[in-house]
């Protein structure tokens, strides 16, 4: 265990976020739309984590398993759809969704 | 001691910006990993070692190969990253890059202000995160295995071949 300042944690994690954030806003092909959503939520549980680990608390902790929950749910979903959406239209351009009806 | 934090940081910096830049999806998926690595050695050097070993064996472990099965499904060549060579031109990524960095520089200058509070210094074990889930957060954990159990039926509907009216 090494002692460090919140401070220097959080902003690693504001760092890693904001890569995930231009990745989301840059990229076209959902693969990479969807590896840059789990860049920013891991983003998010880092942030928890240091904060729980300042007060020495296990709440962090608590709220880093249910990211981890709701990341393994998007992931699944996600791929699923991506899937389903290359099997259609065989591409992976976001913007080809724009056409999807129904 | 400090400067292994700072190393872990670094990696899991320098690997997210490889996986954003990258344009072969497994080369991004492998540095995605790395990031994660270093994560979660973060997250053992803040004394959460349940919160690390969870990072590597879910994160690290189930959810990217779940990316990767689904890259070797999807039978992408190298048009692919030839494509997303062509979207990477400096006209689409300058300014979303200059709007995020100034958000960033912002949220820095706040964390800068004021003293520095030490974290890190105690160890949050595996029992005390127990019985913090299965006490307080009880229903919050019921409402998790209730997101599980949607994402799963949600997956198997999407992950269905519909050839009758497809």
């Amino acid at each position: 265990m090494i002692a460090i300042p919140m401070e220097q944690g959080l902003a690693v994690a504001g760092v890693l976020f904001t890569l995930g954030l231009v990745g989301v806003m840059v990229r076209r092909n959902i693969l990479f739309l969807l590896m840059c959503l789990e860049v920013m939520m891991n983003a998010a549980a880092l942030a928890f984590i240091v904060a729980g680990s300042r007060w020495g608390a296990p709440d962090g902790q608590v709220m880093f398993i249910l990211i981890l929950t709701l990341a393994a749910a998007e992931a699944s979903i996600g791929l699923a759809i991506v899937l389903q959406f290359y099997r259609r239209h065989h591409s992976l351009d976001i913007d080809v969704a724009s056409e999807m009806r129904g | 001691m400090e400067i292994a934090f700072y190393i872990a940081s670094a990696i899991a910096i320098y690997a997210t910006l490889r996986v954003v830049t990258n344009t072969n999806p497994v080369h991004a998926l492998l540095s995605l990993i790395v990031s994660l690595l270093a994560v979660a050695a973060i997250f053992f050097m803040l004394g959460a070692p349940f919160a690390g070993a969870l990072e590597i064996i879910v994160y690290a472990g189930a959810i990217m190969v779940l990316f990767v099965f689904v890259v070797m499904m999807l039978n992408i060549g190298p048009a692919v990253a030839m494509q997303e060579r062509a979207w990477l031109t400096p006209k689409t990524w300058v300014v979303p890059a200059i709007l995020a960095a100034v958000l960033l520089a912002e949220m820095l200058y706040l964390l800068r202000d004021g003293t520095w509070n030490q974290a890190g210094h105690t160890l949050v074990d595996a029992k005390q995160v127990g019985i913090s889930l299965f006490g307080p957060y009880l229903l919050v954990v019921e409402l998790a295995s209730l997101l599980l159990l949607a994402a799963l039926v949600a997956a198997y509907h999407l992950g269905k071949r519909d050839d009758q009216n497809g």
